[in-house]
């Protein structure tokens, strides 16, 4: 048995005794055991060092708010968690822990030089000292101050392990099962609700599995709890443990993150490592309790000082005994009961130290009886003691003098504060806090979610008046959903209710400069800290939040944000409620990435959309890109070729043979309605009314501001029908926006649409070849130029499969495009590849696609346009209705600015030595021997090799460009500037003669 | 064309390919009664109410907006029924179009069925809030789909067809053996 085990304590299991190791060495615990409850058993105090100073630190708490004792955890590669608390980690045989920020070792750390100059690092410290030079912060300050400050690693290998979501939708949900949530869950359940109830820890309790002395309904505690978890387990709650409340969304979208293996030696196979739970709740109890705070003096971080009601929580929960000679520093009762167990179960109490002048006569009085030494009125300026507490010096405080010091020996010093609700929930609902004079804290309010408070949440305090809290918060939940619920009440015996005071600082008789008093553990803040702030001129507890960095730690301040405020507040001269606490935020903890990306990853990391025709272009080598969410072969390339060769090979063939192209990603639209044309007026920024059933149109579509958003072509299928196509990436987006206008603007109009982009696929056939390839294929149209000339549409078929044929071109060539059905998609291209081998029919890909494309000048949106692009500015004014009464974006397109000369245009550009190609994106200037910064006029959207235009091409946006042609810009580049000519966005065929159709027999 | 063999996996729950099927989507005022003959007409179903399915012998009626239905059957029926739709509402202002390509779908059963679902869906999937004839357009992971209860433990789902691949591995994975928490 360790040294500070107490045999017949505790709730771990002695005759199991589990070995871990921490800092390299073994150590034994008992079956039960946290990391921290287990070294406290063995007397080892110091955890950790401190992120800022390197200041030895020890558990202060027992939960999750623990701020100091943070360890890595590791099982073998990939499977290593940083800042893991050891107030929470449950042991296991073999697990791994080791301290963070210390080396080389955690009892000789040479960080800790920092701390003798800690008058360096005050607040605001880096912001003042390493402004100048701007350049070296990057360089130098930043990488060498993270270095010396920080707190876990990340690990670097892949995590080996699953992550499990799920969603869940309840009546009730509790968080947090100590009495209120119990009694909560009880009630909301026997009302016939259902009622899921969440705690953070191994096991349900709460409090009560620190107050084994109570007596509930004339049951002991404990045994009241195994009966009433039963109870709940029959009327079907489920009781979910080592489940954390992460965060509180809109509309009762509670967050749960369900730790599943962490505390298991032997991972079982097929199970995840965290469960997040996404659950959406009728109603929400809070019933997280209260934290403990810390009492704010020089010293007040040493491993030893910790909170009284941790102390408890050790002694009843894990049978340990935080130390054998405490010193009780206390403002509140509860730390009295904390220094009669410990008296009880063998330690020899030093002295129980109470600021207050009379603490109660009774708590007085069995102090007495314990033979405890009782120092009421008192306050504590220093502690001693290098890597564990060794003393504390205590002063009489009368009339606020502070009185003759006195050095009292101790291994432990167990402080309280005081207690504060756990507020950080309520926080995420965005709910109003009400300042409570006499608890000096703040209480949970008003809030929008449907949510009630329970228990020690909102300021109670006992075993009783929670527990009578939750049932009737219970039953009042209940009502709210129409159910008759009644809160039975229950009687305690040995409960333990009291009151404190709040304080600041404590009184010192030193100077407060020179005082180390923590306020923010974890990030190292002191009281001094947050004056200094104030001092500086910080008048919002934000801007002294972020200055300071108080509970900006991974804990989030949850035992420093109410100190930090009353502090603040002090130097501020205003009330408390006047200055206000900071936000919290979610995640409660810190929860794992694992857990938030659950089954994202790998292969599900992100959806890839892909055609009916994808598996035959991966048969066929393609190299892909991704396009939006599609994924779209790039490129064919033949063995040997990289992807220059291929591209040149692909535009070649489709210049002098036929390339196919697989453009079913194209976004369709099928627009129908006696009011369709109307419809197409108005969304468009191109006249539709006489457009022929049978024919096409370029179609240009403007958001309200005028700029360009889509284009697409667009044939009019029938009087009333229209097969409008899209860009890839804007297919839903121009639905949604079509159906916007249609339901909102304009319900007046008889017009359905539908999505049909996935019902089609669609080929895209082009090069002078093409009429030979299709005649015989296609039935029910004649392919001639008089027949069916360039922009018509036709429904027919192709191969014998029902298809819509478009003839259309995107490369400049003769094109057709022809849908069929999806799954009829690879018969068709099989077809055609096979009947247009003799031809000379070469599949190309999105690559041949733009280089052809930006060879006659065709714009693609998104790529030559960034969403402040008119029109004009694109030179695609001809596709402008201005007669029309009205189209999205008219009024747009109509203010000052969109017109006013200057506007950046979009311009062709040759490089001036007619072998350079232009990198996308790179900037143009028009005086390249000016000083830096230059102006910048422009800059590049698109550039392409060129085999058409014999040099490399490239499109750009340019102030001013369509009255530039033939000056020269330049485009500096790292290495070197180039000069290029402004031309027009043609490079090819500028007379359109290739798009015709060759009469049936002629030579192609 | 061959047809491919369609997949299916056993796990947790059973999930199954369920091959070409017709699907007809409607537009049009679904409450009035030249859609609701028309409906009838053409699968001998009424039109469901909201979020909703109605089956029968001859296919479903899927409620997909407040003025959307989409009639599931044979994949050779689509075009007549939408054909066959089209006529009897001359006149009238509506869409009927056969878009059966657009979408795939699959079948998804046993007693694990409702816990695969809700590890991707924000859907309430308990038997006594979804049940046999329960539908809804949601998503699964962070896909649209539409799914609806034809009976007790078996669903059918649709989702379009570039990311049918990516929803039958999701709803393998999801069916993977251990993954149950025995939730309804």
């Amino acid at each position: 048995m360790s040294r500070f085990r107490v045999p017949g304590r505790g709730r771990v299991n002695p005759d199991r005794p589990v070995t871990f190791r921490f800092d390299g060495r073994p150590v034994q615990g008992c079956e039960g055991d946290t990391v921290a409850s287990a070294l406290l058993a063995n007397g080892i105090h110091l955890m950790g060092r401190s992120f800022k100073y390197h200041r030895p630190r020890g558990a202060v708490a027992a939960g999750s708010e623990e701020p100091n004792a943070l360890i890595n955890t590791r099982r073998g590669p990939g499977r290593a968690e940083p800042n893991t608390r050891a107030t929470m980690q449950e042991i296991w045989p073999g697990l791994e822990a080791r301290p963070q920020n210390c080396w080389p070792r955690l009892s000789f750390d040479l960080g800790a030089v920092n701390d003798r100059a800690y008058m360096l690092f005050s607040a605001g410290f880096y912001y003042k000292t390493f402004m100048w030079p701007r350049s070296f912060w990057d360089k130098l300050y930043e990488p060498v101050i993270r270095a010396a400050a920080g707190l876990g690693v990340s690990p670097s290998e892949e995590d080996p392990d699953t992550y499990a979501s799920r969603y869940l939708h309840t009546d009730v949900l509790v968080v947090g099962a100590g009495p209120a949530g119990l009694a909560a869950a009880r009630t909301a359940a026997e009302a016939g609700l259902r009622v899921v109830l969440v705690d953070e820890h191994a096991e349900a309790g709460g409090t009560l599995l620190s107050e084994p002395q109570a007596r509930i309904a004339g049951l002991p505690a404990w045994d009241w709890l195994t009966a009433e978890l039963a109870a709940l387990k029959a009327l079907g709650v489920r009781v979910m443990t080592r489940t954390t409340a992460i965060g509180y969304y809109h509309q009762n979208m509670i967050g749960l993150c369900q730790r599943l293996t962490d505390h298991l030696a032997e991972l079982p196979a097929d199970t995840p490592r965290e469960r997040m739970w996404r659950l959406r709740a009728a109603r929400v109890v809070l019933a997280q309790g209260a934290l403990e705070k810390p009492l704010v003096f020089d010293g007040n971080d040493r491993p030893g000082v910790m909170l009284a009601g941790a102390a408890q929580t050790y002694l009843h929960r894990f049978g340990v005994r935080v130390g054998d000679r405490p010193v009780i520093l206390t403002s509140h009762d509860s730390a009295w009961h904390a220094a009669f167990d410990l008296q009880d179960a063998g330690a020899k109490v030093a002295a129980i130290v109470d600021t207050r002048a009379a603490p109660p006569a009774a708590l007085a009085g069995e102090a007495q009886a314990r033979g405890i030494r009782v120092l009421a009125g008192f306050t504590a300026t220093a502690t001693s003691g290098r890597l564990r507490v060794r003393s504390v010096r205590v002063h009489p405080v009368s009339a606020g003098t502070v009185g003759a010091g006195e050095e009292i020996a101790c291994d432990c010093l167990l402080m309280s504060g005081g207690w504060t609700p756990s507020l950080h929930l309520f926080s995420h609902t965005k709910g109003s806090l009400a300042w409570d004079e006499d608890r000096t804290t703040f209480l949970p309010a008003d809030t929008p979610e449907d949510c009630v408070i329970a228990g020690a949440g909102r300021g109670l305090w006992g075993i009783a008046a929670t527990l009578a809290d939750g049932a009737e918060k219970g039953a009042e939940v209940a009502a709210s959903l129409g159910r008759g619920a009644s809160a039975p009440a229950l009687p305690v015996e040995g409960d333990r209710t009291g009151s404190g005071t709040s304080h600041t600082e404590l009184a010192t008789d030193r100077s407060p400069s020179r005082a180390r008093a923590f306020v923010d553990f974890q990030n190292d803040v002191t009281a001094k800290d947050l004056r200094l702030a104030v001092r500086e001129g910080m008048r919002s507890i934000e801007h002294v939040k972020r200055y300071t960095t108080n509970g900006m730690a991974t804990d989030q301040g949850k035992m420093s944000n109410i100190n930090g405020l009353n502090i603040a507040a002090d130097a501020l001269g205003r009330a408390q409620p006047k200055v206000g606490l900071t936000t919290f935020r979610p995640p409660y903890t810190p929860t794992s990435f694992g857990a938030f990306a659950g089954y994202h990853r790998g292969g599900h990391f992100e959806v890839t959309r892909r055609t009916a025709i994808d598996p035959l272009a991966e048969a066929a080598g393609a190299v892909f890109e991704p396009v939006g969410q599609w994924r779209r072969a790039r490129y064919f390339p033949r063995p040997g070729e990289d992807m220059d060769t291929a591209v040149a090979r692909e535009c070649r063939a489709t210049r002098t043979a036929i390339g196919m192209f697989d453009a079913s990603t194209l976004g369709k639209i099928e627009v129908v309605g006696p009011d369709a044309v109307e419809f197409m007026n108005r969304m468009y920024t191109n006249p539709w009314t006489k457009l022929q059933p049978g024919r096409c149109r370029y179609g240009l579509l403007l958001g309200d501001d005028g700029f360009i958003r889509d284009d697409g072509v667009i044939g009019r299928l029938a009087h009333d029908r229209f097969h409008v196509t899209t860009t890839t990436g804007g297919a839903a987006r121009v639905l949604n926006m079509m159906e916007d206008y249609l339901q909102t603007e304009w319900p007046e109009l008889d017009v359905w649409l539908t999505s049909t982009t996935e019902q089609w696929s669609t080929i895209a056939l082009n090069g002078p070849r093409v009429a030979e390839l299709l005649r015989p294929l296609v039935e029910g149209v004649t392919l001639t130029e008089e027949a069916f000339p360039h922009m018509s549409v036709a429904e027919c078929t192709v191969a014998g499969m029902p298809a819509r044929l478009f003839r259309v071109s995107f490369t400049g060539e003769t094109g057709f495009e022809v849908n069929v059905p999806a799954p009829m998609g690879p018969a068709l291209w099989q077809r055609l590849a096979e009947a247009g081998a003799p031809l000379g029919l070469t599949p190309y890909g999105t690559e041949a696609m733009h280089v052809m494309r930006a060879e006659k000048g065709y714009i693609i949106v998104g790529q030559d346009t960034d969403g402040t692009v008119t029109p004009a500015d694109a030179g695609l004014t001809w596709a402008v209705g201005k007669a029309k009464p009205d189209f999205v974006g008219k009024r747009g397109l109509a203010r000052p600015d969109l017109t006013a000369p200057g506007r950046r245009q979009l311009v062709g550009l040759l490089t001036e030595d007619g072998t350079t190609l232009l990198e996308e994106g790179a900037q143009i200037v028009l005086d390249p021997a000016q000083p830096v910064p230059m102006k910048m006029v422009g800059h590049v959207t698109s550039a392409y090799r060129s085999e058409a235009a014999g040099r490399p091409i490239a499109l750009a946006l340019v102030e001013g460009g369509h009255g530039r042609m033939g000056e020269t810009v330049h485009i500096p580049m790292p290495d070197r500037t180039i000069a290029a000519t402004i031309t027009g966005c043609v490079f090819h065929d500028p007379e359109n003669t290739r798009l015709k159709l060759a009469a049936p027999g002629g030579d192609a | 064309m061959a047809q491919a063999a369609l997949r299916r996996f056993s796990g947790e729950a059973l999930i199954e390919e369920a091959g070409p099927t017709g699907m007809v989507t409607l537009r049009g005022t679904l409450r009035s009664g030249a859609i609701l003959s028309a409906v009838q007409g053409a699968v001998g179903l009424r039109v469901p109410e909201v979020r909703r399915a109605e089956s029968g012998p001859r296919g479903s009626v899927l409620w997909m907006s407040p003025d959307e239905l989409m009639l599931i059957c044979e994949a050779g029926e689509a075009a007549g029924i939408a054909a066959g739709i089209t006529e009897r509402l001359a006149g009238e202002h509506f869409l009927a179009l056969d878009l059966s390509s657009a979408r795939s779908r699959f079948r998804i059963s046993g007693a694990g069925a409702r816990e695969v679902l809700a590890k991707g869906a924000p859907v309430d999937l308990a038997p006594r809030a979804f049940g046999p004839g329960d539908l809804r357009r949601t998503r699964l992971g962070s896909v649209a789909v539409a799914f609806w209860c034809t009976g007790p433990d078996m669903f059918e789902l649709i989702c379009f067809r570039s990311v049918a691949d990516h929803v039958y591995e999701w709803l393998c994975l999801a069916a993977r053996p251990g993954g149950r928490v025995h939730l309804y």
